[in-house]
């Protein structure tokens, strides 16, 4: 029999406080940061000074998610970032382009790869184990997902994999979205982002880690029990390409407790969860969680990091709610996410 | 009993040839494609490169796209590799039909052309925007072909294009696939070109892997994809090699650097044989990394000691015909690879002359027939990652 994987221990940082029920922040902007932690807990001093913001928070938040599991050094490292370390990218760019092409500093080309954040969580784990990055847009954190579940499946060797998502923004290349309708026009307070009839979004940065297992215990958040990618769909079919993955994981809606929605207040695009929220998912509990963190590339780990939490504390934070219907029991959570149109991803979890 | 993954179809493109048939005549006649840029506007000219001398214009007519197309080069490079894959395989894409693709820049070649622009809020160009986004190259080519399904983009630096073929290989075998197209591709960039530089590990001259006197990489570009399929699809196909292994480690040692012993390499090498369940006396060939900076060749050709000992089979490194492709170059290897399989024939390592005092180690340096049916395949990168391939005759 195939073995369930489990999420053992999970990580976020992003531009809301933890206590986001009670006290959410809020932002008159399109653009705003990721809070942070306090770094020093996680990394030297001399280490952090050199490091950019995806760096650390990547390298603290899989610190937290790995000792929430009780796991030193795990079998897979697996990282998913739409856009890697942009600001040493930028960094590295503009001198480039200012200098001429002379007399460059290594530091920024160094750190601007984008498996730079995978290569520094092993590096100071000293973990030498399977590591990989992928940068598909958004469905980069359901890719490295998809490999992490492989890893724990294709053979009973592999017990614990860290997996999670990564982006930051940077002061030039993150503005450049606003060139080609990616972010609304006017600044928006955020959390009305969802009242919004008009096209572009709001953006921000952060990061989300997780710590996958074969083995459950009794602090478990949930149970991982699929995801799926599918780069585009056309939007009347919408309803069918989730039919098809719940079947694949022996699953019908009206079993699915809670969806989790990538609502972003784009009206180009918006039409894809508002036809699963009239139709498949009519009377199931609908959740959007976009209002509070903005929409980037590796988003769909706040997502993940909440259903994890609604899981395990039985309960559901009613700022996240997109209706009133309120779910029987809380057992199954689908989370549905696409970006423009494109990259749509299905991350299935149940209660352990 | 493990037959490992099909491949039933490949594609290349890289500075000694536009397809696998140019790649091979180069490869057999010892032809470099090393030159000094002339497509790429740098201000170093004096630096040898492994260029495709072919124009963004002619490949976008080359592919009959439309004037305000907003592929990259690596996009349009990697989807001039991907059509003679697929032209060889004849496979039908459908909604089973993936597509994994490594780069490591993507179009930053596009940013860097537009960067001024952009930050001066124009937007003429604003089509290429999300450039810089690696997956953005990706759907390029995804689109083109019409591929709608499990489409995914990994950047592990220089082991992005085998990392993507040992991910298609396994997505394959846990049957989430029943065909996928792998690889990589990359372009010369100012970006990269640049930061090698300012890393001082370019040579000014054509590149000597494993030589004593090594002094640096030759930067290149270019793409190849493998069309891998499920046994189930293959019906009688022309099979023109498996993936028997596939080993991933992190060196865990510096970003940038290769530790003194090679233990990453040790370790994805190692891997490698244990999923092939071969043991090393079976290897019959590597192609290494060999990108010909003093540390790489060190760290390799100790990590190869360490694994096969006395008995070190042959092997060589195709650097010095194509550069150092970057995300591209294990794909272009696997291509390689599977030539010498096909032609039972490995391809010298140019420009050696003589062994490194550390490891002793003597790479083949003319063409060489020999019965091939085990190779190796090194890509190891930036972050520390490590990969190794291990590619199979058909029948063997």
């Amino acid at each position: 029999m195939k073995p369930k994987i489990y999420i053992n221990g999970i990580s976020s940082i992003s531009a809301q406080n933890l206590d986001f029920e009670e006290n959410p922040v809020s932002y008159h902007k399109t653009i705003f940061p990721a809070i942070s932690p306090n770094y020093k807990e996680f990394i030297k001093p001399m280490a952090l000074r050199r490091m950019s913001k995806a760096i650390k928070m990547g390298i603290t938040s899989a610190k937290v998610a790995l000792n929430e599991a009780k796991i030193v050094n795990p079998d897979a490292i697996i990282t998913g970032t739409g856009e890697g370390c942009k600001q040493d990218t930028e960094r590295f760019l503009e001198n480039l382009i200012d200098q001429d092409e002379e007399l460059l500093s290594p530091t920024s080309f160094i750190q601007s790869t984008h498996n730079t954040i995978g290569g520094q969580i092993a590096l100071n784990l000293g973990c030498k184990n399977y590591n990989v990055t992928y940068t598909q847009n958004s469905a980069s954190l359901e890719s490295a997902l998809l490999d992490a579940e492989m890893q724990l499946l294709e053979t009973s060797e592999k017990k614990s994999v860290l997996v999670g998502g990564v982006d930051e923004l940077s002061e030039k290349i993150t503005q450049f979205r606003a060139l080609d309708g990616q972010l609304k026009s006017i600044d928006i307070h955020n959390l009305d982002l969802l009242k919004e009839d008009s096209p572009g979004t709001i953006t921000s940065e952060g990061s989300h880690f997780f710590t996958l297992s074969t083995e459950k215990n009794n602090k478990s958040y949930a149970e991982f029990k699929g995801v799926s990618i599918k780069n585009s769909i056309q939007p009347e079919k919408i309803n069918d390409e989730v039919e098809i993955f719940l079947n694949r994981n022996n699953i019908n809606a009206a079993a699915i407790d809670v969806v989790i929605l990538g609502n972003n207040g784009d009206n180009r695009c918006d039409h894809y969860y508002k036809n699963l929220q009239q139709n498949l998912f009519k009377n199931t509990a609908q959740l959007a969680y976009k209002h509070l963190v903005g929409d980037y590339d590796t988003v769909s780990g706040f997502a993940l990091y909440s259903a994890c939490k609604i899981l395990k504390s039985r309960r559901i934070s009613s700022i996240l709610k997109l209706n009133t219907s309120k779910p029987k029991e809380l057992k199954n959570i689908l989370i549905y996410n696409q970006y423009l149109g494109r990259d749509h991803s299905l991350i299935l979890l149940s209660a352990v | 009993m493990n037959r490992g993954v099909a491949v039933t179809g490949m594609g290349i493109i890289s500075a000694i040839g536009n397809n696998t048939d140019a790649n091979y005549r180069s490869l057999l006649s010892s032809e470099s494609g090393i030159s000094f840029p002339e497509i790429l506007k740098t201000t170093h000219k004096n630096i040898p490169v492994g260029e495709i001398k072919i124009s963004n214009r002619s490949l976008a007519e080359s592919l009959e796209l439309p004037k305000d197309h907003s592929f990259t080069r690596a996009a349009l490079l990697g989807s001039i590799a991907v059509k003679e894959a697929l032209e060889q395989s004849k496979i039908n894409i459908n909604a089973e039909t993936g597509f994994i693709s490594g780069t490591s820049v993507g179009g930053i070649d596009e940013t860097e052309n537009h960067f001024k622009e952009f930050t001066e809020g124009k937007t003429k160009n604003n089509r290429f925007i999300r450039s810089q986004h690696p997956g953005f190259t990706t759907e390029k080519i995804a689109e083109h072909f019409g591929i709608t399904g499990f489409v995914s983009t990994i950047s592990t630096a220089c082991s992005s294009g085998a990392n993507a073929i040992m991910m298609g290989a396994r997505m394959i075998k846990a049957g989430k696939l029943k065909r996928v197209i792998v690889g990589g591709t990359d372009c010369l960039t100012k970006f990269t070109l640049n930061g090698f530089n300012s890393l001082m590990i370019l040579s000014e001259e054509h590149c000597r892997s494993f030589d004593e006197n090594r002094n640096g990489l030759n930067l290149g570009e270019g793409a190849a994809y493998l069309v891998l399929e499920a046994e189930e699809e293959l019906k009688g196909k022309t099979v023109l090699g498996r993936i028997m292994g596939y080993g991933n480690a992190n060196d865990a040692f510096h970003q940038t650097a290769s530790s003194e012993n090679g233990e990453g390499a040790f370790l994805a090498m190692h891997q490698a044989l244990k999923i092939s369940n071969l043991s090393s006396g079976k290897i019959d060939y590597i192609n290494a990394h060999g990108t010909a900076t003093k540390n790489n060749d060190l760290s390799e050709s100790r990590a190869i000691r360490r694994l096969f000992g006395e008995n070190v089979p042959h092997f060589s490194s195709t650097k010095a015909f194509t550069g150092h492709s970057l995300a591209a170059a294990g794909a272009l290897e696997a291509v390689y690879s599977l030539i010498s399989l096909n032609k039972q024939q490995m391809f010298p390592n140019l420009n050696f002359f003589r062994a490194m005092s550390e490891t002793e180690l003597q790479p083949i340096t003319e063409l060489k027939e020999k019965k091939l049916n085990f190779i190796l395949s090194n890509s190891f990168g930036f972050g520390g990652n490590c990969t190794s391939l291990i590619f199979a005759k058909d029948e063997a």
